[in-house]
């Protein structure tokens, strides 16, 4: 479960997310949508301490982020997975490579690595390009193997951020669809996206952000009222 | 320890990728190990022939002909008695012309006319402080039977001088050049987590830990340390082992490095031992100011 308890966050000044009480369920699926600047990206980096709250605090179950010890976010981060408008692929590893990563971080031994990695490239039907480098692959190939790199550990929770901001409308629902199957296994997905198509044409929990502040919460499925446990 | 292959390979990689930033901090430190190792050599072998002038005898008294065997024991028991003489060897006619032979042994033109008879019988005196030379000479000249003294005080007081200078010198150039290899690694090792900046941020946001991130920066110093060290000691062997016929015809009764095997063993130890400090200290101080993790 995701709380954010009396959040701001200001910089020089200027109010990026202000009082901001929200919880997120497990298996939850929801979307944060606003315009550029409203927060959505301020308030998903809090969730994995890439930035810290003005004032108040954010939870990840029963862990307080901004108290965490450093140590500790490399932990955070395995267990909360972003996937990002621009991939954020390592550009000199091949798509194998750059899922087989967090798994090298953990010192998985080869064979370990190996069955996984092409368990999940299969998920994502990118089993045909694992000796591709980022540069070869099509914005949607690149955002597959984004989510594939995320979904290598098994996270517990996905934050996406306009996941699908750079790519064809085929390409962008392809990921949706992914994104949805990993909500349907029992990942917690929060998503921000601009993509109007999307959000209003599924079923889940949307909040709307502006200027800082959750102005609205739009239609909230069964599933997202009433949170399932893993 | 599953991730130290992968992390030195990745190490290795950025090494490969950036071989201009890999050949300035090599051969800055090639240099430094270069002429740390010159500085040492130069330094043990004038040791060496310092050692050699201060322990050989020291002062040469050549006797008249027909001095008697009393009058040189008469000779040695005065100067036995100053208490700053440490020793006295009597070389009669004969041994003189051994030792003349066994010198010239491989020019025969030199030895086949010269017998003991033209060659004077002298007392060898060695004391304990190069300052008492002078007294020990004053001893000698002052005695009738004595022709002539000779002594090497200034021979050692100028290498002495030497040997002063040459660590004095080296020693700064030394330090001067330590410094500048612990800065060059410092800042190429710096200039590759620059170049690897959106790489260190997509690591960390995969939940790399600060030592995941940090390990082949450090691994990139040790390299540039370790690698300069062994080529510079490798190339000083190649150099000493071409120069050794010249230096032992050079220096032809001078044991100068001796002990070449343990000599060697200890440059190459030594430049190994600080190019490893100088690689791990260079970039933990790059990867503690450069890299935010």
């Amino acid at each position: 479960m995701i709380v954010f308890h009396e959040v701001s966050k200001q910089y020089d000044g200027l109010t990026a997310l202000a009082d901001i009480n929200l919880e997120i369920g497990d298996s939850e699926f929801v979307f944060l949508t606003g315009k550029s600047g409203a927060g959505k990206s301020t308030l998903l980096k809090m969730i994995i301490r890439e930035e810290q709250p003005t004032s108040g605090k954010v939870f990840v179950d029963d862990l307080e982020i901004s108290s965490l010890p450093s140590s500790y976010i490399p932990k955070l981060r395995r267990k909360v997975a972003t996937i990002f408008q621009d991939f954020k692929l390592l550009p000199q590893r091949t798509v194998f490579e750059n899922v087989a990563f967090p798994l090298e971080i953990l010192g998985l031994d080869d064979p370990q690595i190996k069955k996984t990695v092409g368990e999940i490239l299969k998920l994502v039907s990118l089993e045909e390009k694992l000796d591709n480098f980022p540069y070869q692959l099509s914005g949607g190939e690149a955002q597959r193997t984004a989510i594939a790199r995320a979904m290598v550990l098994r996270p517990e929770i996905i934050l996406a951020d306009e996941p699908t901001g750079n790519l064809d409308s085929g390409s962008a629902w392809e990921v949706m669809q992914l994104l949805a199957k990993l909500n349907s296994l029992g990942t917690t997905v929060v998503m921000a996206t601009h993509n109007t198509d999307i959000f209003s044409s599924l079923p889940h929990r949307t909040l709307i952000m502006d200027e800082g502040r959750i102005r609205d919460e739009g239609k909230q499925t069964k599933a997202s009222a009433k949170p399932k446990k893993k | 320890m599953n991730n130290l292959p992968r992390l030195l390979k990745v190490s290795f990689q950025r090494i490969t990728r950036n071989p201009y930033n890999a050949f300035a901090a090599i051969f800055v430190m090639f240099l430094t190990f270069f002429i740390s190792g010159l500085v040492v050599l130069v330094t043990v072998s004038s040791n060496q022939v310092l050692g050699f002038f201060e322990s050989r005898p020291q002062v040469t008294a050549f006797l008249k002909d027909g001095t008697t065997s009393d009058k040189i024991k008469e000779i040695q028991d005065r100067l036995n008695k100053t208490e700053i003489v440490s020793k006295t060897k009597y070389i009669s006619k004969e041994e003189a012309l051994e030792i003349y032979k066994a010198r010239f042994s491989s020019e025969p033109l030199l030895t086949e006319f010269v017998t003991a008879e033209i060659l004077p019988a002298s007392i060898e005196v060695s004391t304990y402080k190069l300052a008492d030379l002078s007294s020990v000479a004053e001893i000698l000249r002052s005695d009738s039977s004595v022709d002539e003294v000779i002594f090497e005080r200034d021979i050692v007081e100028t290498l002495q001088a030497w040997v002063k200078a040459i660590r004095n010198i080296g020693s700064a150039v030394v330090v001067f050049l330590v410094i500048t290899s612990f800065l060059i690694t410092l800042i190429v090792v710096g200039l590759n987590i620059s170049l690897h900046k959106d790489e260190i941020e997509i690591m960390k946001l995969v939940g790399a830990g600060a030592w995941y991130v940090r390990t082949p920066f450090i691994f990139e110093g040790v390299f540039y340390g370790l690698f300069s060290a062994l080529l510079a000691s490798l190339v000083l062997l190649g150099l000493f082992l071409w120069m050794l016929p010249v230096l032992q015809s050079t220096f032809v009764d001078i044991p100068i490095f001796h002990n070449k095997v343990q000599t060697f063993g200890l440059v190459l130890a030594g430049e190994v031992l600080v190019g490893s400090v100088i690689g791990i200290v260079g970039s933990l101080v790059a990867t503690r100011k450069y890299l935010n993790v």
